[in-house]
């Protein structure tokens, strides 16, 4: 059984619906992607799984059903979702954004441990703890977020476009740093990108979603060779 | 010498209940944009709960901290009941809202306690303390204490608690705390239940100056929205600052130009309204934002 399993999904914003029944899933331990252009849905995708749009279709987490939940709920459950902008809370320090991450979990002492954790995949986060988000360059701040999210000590990570709007070498290294936390911790890590060729990189399973649609899906390599989709979305 | 310093330091005890009013109305403007007029008639109701209780024999810190724990539940109540229906609504409607509880809270009040003036306790003795040639108000030195308490305890719960790490998180940016988990709708009626309570101890603190009637709020309430705009209405600290600022500015104008006297002083509060949003809209302390409207 997979861990995140997704069939039929559909989700609208008032009258207009964006996804049109689509069908994925996340294997425990492993690494998906969802490609496709800009307003193809991605977003809306990541979304639906947190219930934070109106949705139809089946979203199973664990054998457990999502639909319904509120997305507060869904969360503890242990679906960390770093949102499209990267949702940093500004004028807040950077430790305390952390902080936020574990509000879900209720352990005692778990607190300390995630901090440390964070601060070892990230140690830019840890000089900058006392600092207020708002002042954190983008890559710094895409890395608090990744970081907000670990601190759930999640067994699903949602990444909205982490390379948005950043420089290649800052790229690279939250990449490796999400392949680190997906092999050490056992996370699986549910990837949407319009940067294609390295999501494909980071990926074992791809799909390409078109106006609310998967039009194609498949191991990442098999992706990667396709003559249509290197055209598109690689250009080469 | 002596007069300055007198008045300087009832300015303040008058300027903290000022300042802690605004501090109510802050809290929940930054929570919710929603400016809630109603503000100094439920600390007037919640006088009265006071008094009530004082009246039926339970000893006044008693009855000071029950009076606490029901405006907070109050001010929660209101929020989940009344607010919460409307939230998404246009602010006009919010407005509207918060008016109509002002004149039900009032109306309320005076159907159950009439509108006579009563005279309200002071915890503090009446001999005045003499410091020096100097001679202060035990009042004014209790409700400036009381006051440095009350702000102190906001200060320590926000800076230092989960949950007032969370109600803030949930002020500014509510999508990204229910990714973390935060009941944000919780966070908006327990925001609403500590600016009641604040708003319990301004009123407790007041009405001994100015006795307990149904409309003593409404004065006061103007001098809060003076030292909210004065600090600027997006910062806490800025909105104590600012009332102090008002209460000692006001009693000095009071007490050194002759024809200002006791009469003009709220005039004084809303000259102070008018050259801040002339001069710099978002006062001493706040950043200015752009609005929804
Ligand atoms: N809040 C919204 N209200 C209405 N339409 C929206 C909203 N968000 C997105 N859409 C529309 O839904 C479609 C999918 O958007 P989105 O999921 O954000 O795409 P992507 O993340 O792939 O760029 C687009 O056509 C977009 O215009
Ligand atoms: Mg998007």
């Amino acid at each position: 059984m997979a861990l995140l399993e997704v069939e039929g999904l559909e989700a609208q914003y008032g009258w207009t619906k964006v996804l049109h029944g689509i069908r994925f899933e996340v294997e425990d331990g492993g690494i998906t992607t969802i490609l496709g252009a800009n307003g193809a849905g991605k977003t809306t995708t990541l979304r639906a799984v947190c219930g934070m749009v109106r949705t139809a279709g089946e979203i199973r987490f664990d054998g457990r059903r999502l639909a319904g939940r509120a997305t507060e709920d869904i969360v503890r459950l242990g679906i960390a979702h770093v949102p499209e902008g990267r949702g940093t809370f500004m004028q807040l320090t950077v430790e305390e954004n952390l902080r936020l991450g574990a509000y879900a979990r209720r352990e005692k002492g778990a607190l300390a441990g995630a901090l440390t954790r964070v601060y070892d995949y990230f140690p830019v986060l840890g000089e900058r703890r006392r600092q207020i988000a708002g002042s954190l360059s983008g890559g710094e701040q895409q890395m608090l977020a990744v970081g907000r999210a670990l601190m759930l000590r999640p067994r699903l990570l949602l990444l909205d476009e982490p390379s948005l709007g950043l420089a290649p070498l800052v790229v690279r290294e939250i990449f490796r740093i999400v392949r680190a936390i997906n092999r050490e911790e056992r996370v699986g890590v549910l990837l949407v990108e319009q940067n294609a060729a390295t999501a494909l990189d980071l990926a074992d399973h791809a799909y390409l979603l078109e106006t609310g649609r998967v039009v194609m899906s498949g191991p990442s390599a098999d992706l990667r060779r396709d003559d249509a989709i290197r055209r598109a979305y690689l250009g080469y | 010498m002596e007069i300055f310093l007198q008045q300087v330091v009832s300015g303040l005890a008058t300027g903290g209940i000022y300042g802690s009013l605004a501090l109510a109305l802050v809290m929940i403007y930054q929570a919710t944009d929603v400016v809630n007029y109603a503000q100094g008639e439920m600390a007037m109701f919640s006088t009265y709960l006071a008094w009530t209780m004082i009246n039926a024999g339970l000893p006044y810190w008693a009855a000071f901290v029950a009076t606490l724990a029901i405006a907070f539940v109050g001010g929660l109540v209101i929020e989940r009941v009344v607010i919460r229906p409307v939230e998404n609504a246009p602010i006009l409607t919010i407005v509207i809202v918060c008016i109509g509880l002002l004149v039900i809270l009032n109306s309320l009040a005076g159907w159950i306690y009439s509108y006579i003036q009563k005279p309200f306790p002071s915890p503090f003795p009446e001999t005045p303390i003499v410091i020096g040639t100097v001679v202060f108000g035990a009042h004014d030195l209790g409700a400036i204490g009381v006051t440095l308490v009350v702000l102190v305890f906001l200060y320590v719960f926000f800076r230092y608690t989960m949950l007032g790490l969370a109600m803030r998180a949930a002020a500014q940016n509510p999508s990204s705390s229910r990714l973390c988990g935060i009941r944000v709708g919780w966070m908006l009626a327990v925001g609403w239940g500590l600016a009641a309570l604040v708003g319990a101890v301004a009123g407790m603190m007041v009405a001994p100056i100015v006795f307990l009637d149904p409309n003593m709020m409404g004065g006061i309430l103007i001098y809060a929205f003076a030292s909210a705009t004065l600090g600027g209405f997006t910062s806490p600290g800025g909105a104590v600052l600012g009332g102090l600022i008002v209460g000692v500015v006001e009693n000095l104008v009071g007490t050194y130009v002759r024809f200002i006297g006791t009469e003009l002083k709220l005039t004084v509060a809303l000259t102070m309204i008018l050259v801040v949003l002339v001069v710099k809209p978002s006062g001493l302390f706040g950043r200015a934002v752009v609005h929804r409207v």
